[in-house]
């Protein structure tokens, strides 16, 4: 069995490899050198798995490219894979979400906020105007990394429900296969807004959906960490036991329910691991409890932060968890946290990680 | 009739090819629009979907920046040259 990790960096995507169970990693060369890969996604519905990636080059704009072979090849089509119509006014500047829908569609969320839907596996893509033409759009602000839908999360049992999170914005929900949109951000605080308790312009960084159990939430806010057990009627605080409510990515078992990982900072204004220590913080019950997870990380003062999209899980038994820092080193676990080695050190700032078991 | 000189970098998107022969003349948007139709993968390096000229991508026509002459509406004679440059402000920190 091995396990393949994708690492998409400011300058180029790592694929790394386990055929171990996990214990040693081997990194293969950059690809697409100097380029920014800001997602990677892998759709498993065909006879292997299609990884595609959002390459960001700082000169010559945003692709998509894919991959059929598990990254030995890519290909790029002639014609941009994500772009507005003409009639809506604006150009796509990044593409910070690539996710498979139900079999044979592929969703991307884009800068500026927007939704992408694909039916030819990811080789062109159409703007979802249900959600471009909402009311609320002039409204959707930025945040410090732009203004964009990094988070898409489709129902595993009914296509119709979509989930979608921006920054600024929140988080809005559809249940008519993205014709119409709601905003689903009760309870949910944006502390810098002078209503804190909006119907939406929360800064959520990122939500995962439990791995047991679909209507279960997690969403890591900028100051905040919520649980919604009513698949986003409402948001309740778990941030109770963590150390600090600030951070970026929020990852759930894959089965396990209330099984959820992320990485705290110490705040908005001090971007650093809370009291400078590499830990990971681990859930069991659902936000109730956490406990710090750091057998095998560095020790001493840490600096370096871990982006919204470069912490992953993997779909095994226990699961494995990932992830990597803009200080471009990246540790994996193959015992849910227990105990963590290092995949790989010394990359560019790490921008996502994805693990695929092929 | 007017060529387009392809930089090394982007001449994977040109069929390999260093210059172009373009058709089209008169202004350098009607130059911009033959490459859409003929290397649109190239034509999609230097701008966005909306026709603007990527921000870290310089056109020069007869050596002259279009950003500060006439922009897509800059004159393009028969044996106009058009050359197309990345910025030296662009590229990863």
């Amino acid at each position: 069995m091995t396990v393949l990790l994708a690492i998409g960096t400011q300058k180029g995507l790592f694929l790394a490899s386990s055929d171990d169970e996990r214990r040693s990693w081997q990194v293969g060369p950059a690809q697409f050198p100097g380029t920014a890969v800001y997602a990677v996604g892998v759709d498993p519905h065909g006879p292997r798995p299609r990884l595609l990636a959002s390459v960001d080059n700082s000169h010559f704009g945003p692709s998509v490219a894919v991959s059929d072979d598990l990254g030995e090849t890519w290909q790029e089509p002639e014609r941009a894979p994500i772009a507005f119509p003409d009639d809506a006014g604006a150009s796509v500047e990044r593409i910070w979400q690539i996710v498979p829908g139900e079999p044979g569609v592929i969703y991307a969320g884009s800068q500026p906020s927007a939704l992408f839907r694909s039916t030819d596996g990811g080789r062109s893509f159409e703007l979802v105007r249900g959600l471009w033409d909402h009311p609320h759009r002039p409204q959707w602000g930025a945040g410090f990394g732009g203004q964009a839908i990094h988070t898409i999360l489709p129902h595993p049992d009914d296509p119709s429900r979509l989930l979608v999170a921006m920054s600024t914005g929140g988080v809005y929900r559809s249940g008519d296969g993205g014709e119409s949109w709601s905003p689903a951000n009760s309870g949910i605080k944006a502390y810098f807004l002078p209503d804190p308790w909006p119907e939406f312009g929360q800064c959520v960084h990122r939500v995962a959906r439990d791995g047991g159990d679909p209507e279960q939430l997690y969403a890591q806010n900028h100051h905040g960490v919520y649980r919604s057990t009513d698949g986003g009627d409402s948001w309740q605080s778990i941030a109770g036991t963590l150390p600090s409510d600030f951070g970026f990515p929020i990852v759930a078992h894959p089965s396990r329910p209330g099984t959820i990982w992320n990485f705290p900072l110490t705040s908005d204004s001090e971007r650093h691991p809370t009291e400078l220590r590499c830990r990971v913080y681990r859930s069991t019950d659902g936000g109730e409890q956490w406990e710090p997870q750091h057998h095998g990380l560095p020790t001493g003062p840490y600096y370096p932060v871990v982006l919204r999209d470069a912490m992953c899980a993997d779909t095994l038994d226990p699961a494995g968890v990932y992830f990597g820092t803009r200080a471009g080193e990246v540790f994996a676990t193959n015992d849910e946290g227990e105990s963590w080695t290092t995949v790989a050190a010394h990359l560019p700032d790490v921008l996502t990680v994805r693990a695929v078991r092929v | 009739m007017p060529v387009l000189l392809v930089p090394g970098v982007l001449r994977a998107e040109a069929g390999g090819e260093s210059r172009l022969e373009i058709a089209a003349a008169g202004t350098l948007g009607a130059v911009l629009a033959e490459v859409g139709e003929r290397w649109p993968l190239l034509a999609r390096r230097i701008r966005d979907e909306q026709g603007a000229v990527r921000r870290y991508v310089n056109v020069y026509v007869d050596g002259e920046d279009a950003r500060v002459t006439a922009g897509l509406e800059t004159p393009v004679e028969p044996g106009s040259e058009i050359q197309v440059l990345p910025s030296v402000a662009g590229g990863a920190e």
